[in-house]
C-alpha cells in the first residue's frame, strides 16, 4: 500500500457571485480507492468534482495530482494540451448523461476506440479489437460493436461510456451521477458493474451523486457537504451508520424514510 | 489482540433538539488470540453498539480500541480511515446478523471476494467449500441471494466472514437464524477458528452456543439515560 | 500592359494586396496552419473560387504566366472567365500549358505534369476545415489544431473501414502536413494527394468565404491519414484515356451519345492534349477522317 495520495485538495474555495459554491474543502484520493461525494443538489459536489478534474478553476487552494512516474503537478497550472492528455489518458470522467461524452454517430467501436486513436494508435484491427474487449467487459454483446449508440438502451450508453473512459486504462475516474436517471433495475446492474470493473482494475474513483444507497455500495469513503462546505467525512459505513453532523443525519433519516 | 481502554460511545440525534445517548462508557476489554469472548446483558445495554464500535463501523467518543495489526498496535476509535480500511481487510473480520445483499452479485461471488491472499479460482473453491459446509446446495452458489431465506443468508453471511481467516472475529449473533444442525457447523466453525488463534468477540443469544464457544463473558451493562 | 482602365493591378488594391501577402507569408511560415484574413467582395459570387482569386491577385506579377483549372480542363466557364478577369485587370499572359505557367490557379484537380519550384499553385478551397463535418464549434477545432488533437479524424476513417471495408473519401482526403497541422487539401481527388507531398511548387489555398488562407511551402511533408493495416492507397478508374492511351493520369467518365455510350478521358486537358500532339493514341481517339468531318 502506497501512502502517496494520487489526488490532493486543500483549501479549496470558490463562490458564484454571492453564492459560496466549496467553502475551504480539503479532499484526498489514494489508488484504488473510491470517494463518494454526497449532498443535495446545491451542495457544491458537482463544483467541487469539476475543480479537482481541472475542468473549473477554484478562487484558492490547490489540487495536486501525482502522475504514474511520481511527479506532482498543480492541476489548475498545467499547460491546457498536458491537462487534455491527462483526460485522455490516465484519467477519465463519467458524464450523468452518457450522450455529453458519446459521439452518437460514430459506432459503438468508435467511441471506444477514440481515445485509442488520439493516442497515436494507428493500427485498424488492433483498435476494433480493443473495442470488442471492452464491450465484453460492460456486457455489451460484441456483435453490437459497428451498431450507432442511438439503437442503444440507456443503461447499455452508460456502459458504453464507461468502455469508452476505461479502454485506456486510466487510473482515476470521476463520476457525476453515474446511475442518475436509469430505471432502478437497469441502476442495479450497471452499479454492479462500477463496482466489479473497480476492483478488478484497481481505480480510483472520485464519485459524486445524492444517492446515499450508491454512495454505500461503491464507496471506500465518503465526505458529505452541504452549502459548499465538507460537513463530515470518513469511512462511508461509519458516516453511514453512524452520521454525527446534523445534516447528514437528515441525510440518512431521509433515506430511511423513503 | 484486542483491548479496549475506557472507551465511550454516546449518541447525539440532533434531528431530536440534540438528544444525547450515552451507550458505553468506561469499557475495558481484552480479547487474546485463540480466545473467544462473549458479550452479555439485556437488549438495549449496548453490546451492538460495542460491537460495531470495536468494528469501527460506529466511532468511539472516547478510550481506545487498540488491536494488533501486521504487527504494530492500531487504535481504531482514532485511525484514520484508510487504515481502518486495511486493519479491515487483514486483521479484523466481522459477520453482522443481517447480509447487506449486493445486487446481481452470486452467493459464491461475495464469498469468494472477501477470501485474502488466495488466486481467484483458489477463492473460488474455498468459498464453494465453506458454503457447502454451512449446506448451502451448489445449486445456490450461483445465485444473488436477494431471494434466498434468512438462514440461507445468514450463512452466506458466515461464510463470507470466516474465509478470510482474520486474526480477530467480530460476530453478531451468527447463529439467529439457524436451526440445530446448522448451529452445530457454526460452533465447530468457531472452535476451529480459535484452535487457529483467533480471537473472537461475540454476540451470542443463544446460551447453548455460547456455553460451547466462550471462554468469558463481559457483561455489557445499560447506562443511565441523561438529556 | 493593357490593363483596363479604372482598376487597380489585378483588381484589388493595394492595401488589400499587402494585406493578403502577410496572410500568406504566416501561412508559409506554419505549414497547414489555417491564417484568417479579411476576404474582399469579388465581382464573381462565392463558389466561383473568390479566395483563390484573391490569393492569385496577391501574389501575381506582370511577368508571370497565369493558368487557371477548373475539373483538369482549361475550357469550362469558370476556369476562362478567371483567365479572363485576370487578362484584363492585370493584363497578364495566359495559357493552358502547364509547363509554360508560371502561376495556376486550380478548383479540383493537380496537373499530371510535376510542377517546379518556379511554380506557384492555388487552390481554391471551399471549406479549410478539415473537421468541419466532425466537429461543428469552431472554437473546438481550433483547440484541437493548437493541441495537434487529431484523433477524431482517425475515428472517421474507422468508420468508414467498418462500414464499407476503406477509407470512403475520395476527394478532400485530410492530409497531416510537415508532421503537425490536419490540413484540407480542397476537393482535389485522393489520387491527387501523393502530389502534394515534397512537390517544389509553393502550394497555397485561399478559402473566400471562410476567410481563410493556408500554404504548404516546398519540398514540405504531406502525408495523407492511414491506419498501418490500412494504409492509404489512391484509386482511378482501371481504364487507358480513351484519347491518348495514359494508364497514369486521372480520368473523367465522358458520356458520348445519349444511347450509353461512354468514354474515359484524361481529366487533364493539357495532359492528354500533350500527350496526343506527342503521337500517344487511346483506343477511342477519332481518326483524321472523323476530325476532317467535323
Ligand atoms: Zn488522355
Amino acid at each position: 500500500m502506497t501512502n502517496e495520495t494520487l489526488l490532493s485538495a486543500r483549501g479549496l474555495s470558490l463562490s458564484f457571485g454571492a453564492i459560496p459554491a466549496l467553502v475551504d474543502v480539503d479532499a484526498d484520493l489514494w489508488p484504488g480507492e473510491v470517494l463518494a461525494v454526497v449532498g443535495e443538489s446545491g451542495s457544491g459536489k458537482s463544483t467541487l468534482l469539476n475543480v479537482l478534474s481541472g475542468r473549473l478553476r477554484q478562487q484558492d487552494g490547490v489540487v495536486w495530482y501525482r502522475d504514474p512516474e511520481g511527479r506532482l503537478h498543480d492541476v489548475h497550472a498545467m499547460p491546457q494540451p498536458a491537462l487534455r492528455a491527462l483526460h485522455r489518458s490516465d484519467w477519465g470522467f463519467v458524464h450523468q448523461n452518457p450522450r455529453e461524452n458519446l459521439r452518437m454517430s460514430v459506432s459503438a467501436g468508435g467511441n471506444v476506440g477514440e481515445r485509442l486513436m488520439a493516442q497515436g494508435s494507428r493500427h485498424y484491427g488492433n483498435i476494433r479489437e480493443a473495442a470488442i474487449d471492452w464491450l465484453r467487459q460492460v456486457e455489451i454483446d460484441a456483435d453490437r460493436v459497428d451498431d450507432l449508440p442511438r439503437t442503444f438502451s440507456g443503461g447499455m450508453l452508460q456502459r458504453l461510456q464507461i468502455a469508452r473512459t476505461l479502454v485506456t486504462h486510466p487510473r482515476l475516474v470521476f463520476m457525476d451521477e453515474p446511475t442518475g436517471g436509469l430505471d432502478v433495475s437497469v441502476q442495479a446492474r450497471l452499479l454492479d458493474l462500477i463496482r466489479s470493473l473497480v476492483r478488478r482494475l484497481d481505480i480510483a474513483v472520485v464519485l459524486v451523486t445524492h444517492d446515499l444507497s450508491v454512495a454505500r455500495l461503491l464507496a471506500h469513503r465518503i465526505m458529505v457537504m452541504q452549502r459548499g462546505r465538507v460537513v463530515e467525512s470518513g469511512l462511508t459505513d461509519q458516516v453511514l451508520d453512524d452520521p454525527h453532523h446534523a445534516y447528514t443525519q437528515l441525510l440518512v433519516s431521509s433515506v430511511l424514510q423513503a | 489482540m484486542l483491548q479496549t481502554r475506557n472507551l465511550g460511545k454516546q449518541f447525539v440525534l440532533h434531528l431530536q433538539g440534540g438528544l444525547r445517548i450515552p451507550v458505553l462508557e468506561h469499557v475495558d476489554l481484552e480479547v487474546h488470540a485463540g480466545s473467544c469472548v462473549v458479550l452479555v446483558g439485556p437488549s438495549g445495554a449496548g453490546k451492538s453498539t460495542l460491537l460495531r464500535s470495536l468494528y469501527g463501523n460506529y466511532r468511539a467518543d472516547g478510550g481506545q480500541i487498540l488491536v494488533r495489526h501486521d504487527g504494530e498496535t492500531v487504535d481504531i476509535a482514532t485511525a484514520p480511515p484508510r487504515t481502518v480500511v486495511q486493519v479491515r481487510a487483514r486483521t479484523l473480520g466481522y459477520v453482522s446478523q443481517f447480509l447487506r445483499v449486493v445486487p446481481r452479485v452470486p452467493a459464491l461471488d461475495i464469498v469468494a471476494e472477501a477470501a485474502r491472499g488466495l488466486s481467484p479460482e483458489a477463492a473460488r473453491a474455498r468459498a464453494a467449500e465453506l458454503l457447502l459446509r454451512l449446506n448451502i446446495p451448489p445449486r445456490l452458489h450461483a445465485l444473488p441471494p436477494a431471494t434466498f431465506s434468512g438462514g440461507e443468508q445468514q450463512r452466506i453471511n458466515l461464510a463470507r466472514g470466516f474465509i478470510g481467516g482474520h486474526p480477530i472475529l467480530l460476530l453478531d449473533e451468527p447463529t439467529a437464524s439457524l436451526d440445530n444442525a446448522n448451529r452445530d457447523i457454526v460452533i465447530a466453525m468457531i472452535r476451529e477458528a480459535k484452535a487457529a488463534g483467533t480471537a473472537i468477540v461475540g454476540i451470542v443469544h443463544d446460551t447453548a452456543v455460547r456455553d460451547a464457544v466462550a471462554d468469558r463473558l463481559y457483561h455489557v451493562s445499560p447506562l443511565q439515560d441523561a438529556a | 500592359m493593357n490593363a483596363l482602365s479604372g482598376y487597380n493591378f489585378a483588381y484589388l488594391d493595394e492595401q488589400t494586396k499587402r494585406m493578403i501577402r502577410r496572410a500568406i507569408l504566416k501561412a508559409v511560415a506554419i505549414p497547414g496552419h489555417q491564417v484568417p484574413f479579411g476576404s474582399r467582395e469579388m465581382p464573381l459570387p462565392y463558389g466561383w473560387g473568390t479566395g483563390g482569386i484573391q490569393v492569385t491577385a496577391a501574389v501575381l506579377g506582370p511577368s508571370d504566366v497565369l493558368k487557371v483549372i477548373d475539373q483538369g480542363a482549361d475550357d469550362t466557364t469558370n476556369a476562362v472567365s478567371i483567365r479572363r478577369f485576370f487578362g484584363r485587370t492585370a493584363g497578364v499572359r495566359t495559357t493552358t500549358a502547364t509547363a509554360e505557367a508560371t502561376l495556376i490557379q486550380t478548383r479540383h484537380r493537380i496537373p499530371e505534369t510535376a510542377l517546379r519550384e518556379d511554380q506557384i499553385i492555388v487552390y481554391q478551397v471551399p471549406q479549410p476545415e478539415p473537421l468541419s463535418k466532425l466537429e461543428p464549434s469552431r472554437a473546438e477545432t481550433r483547440r484541437m489544431h493548437g493541441l495537434a488533437e487529431y484523433g477524431l479524424m482517425h475515428v472517421k476513417l474507422y468508420e468508414d473501414i467498418t462500414r464499407f471495408g476503406h477509407v470512403s473519401i475520395s476527394y478532400d482526403y485530410p492530409v497531416l502536413v510537415n508532421s503537425r497541422y490536419l490540413m484540407a487539401p480542397s476537393p482535389i481527388p485522393a489520387f491527387d494527394n501523393p502530389k502534394m507531398h515534397m512537390m517544389p511548387a509553393l502550394q497555397l489555398f485561399g478559402a473566400g468565404r471562410e476567410k481563410r488562407i493556408y500554404a504548404v511551402p516546398p519540398y514540405t511533408a504531406v502525408k495523407s491519414l492511414d491506419f498501418d493495416d490500412h494504409p492509404f492507397r489512391t484509386t482511378r478508374a482501371p481504364h487507358a484515356c480513351g484519347l491518348c492511351g495514359a494508364t497514369d493520369s486521372y480520368l473523367d467518365e465522358v458520356v458520348t451519345d445519349d444511347r450509353g455510350g461512354r468514354l474515359f478521358v484524361c481529366s487533364d486537358t493539357d495532359h492528354c492534349e500533350t500527350r496526343r500532339a506527342a503521337g500517344h493514341v487511346g483506343a477511342e481517339a477519332p481518326t483524321a477522317d472523323e476530325l476532317a468531318a467535323e
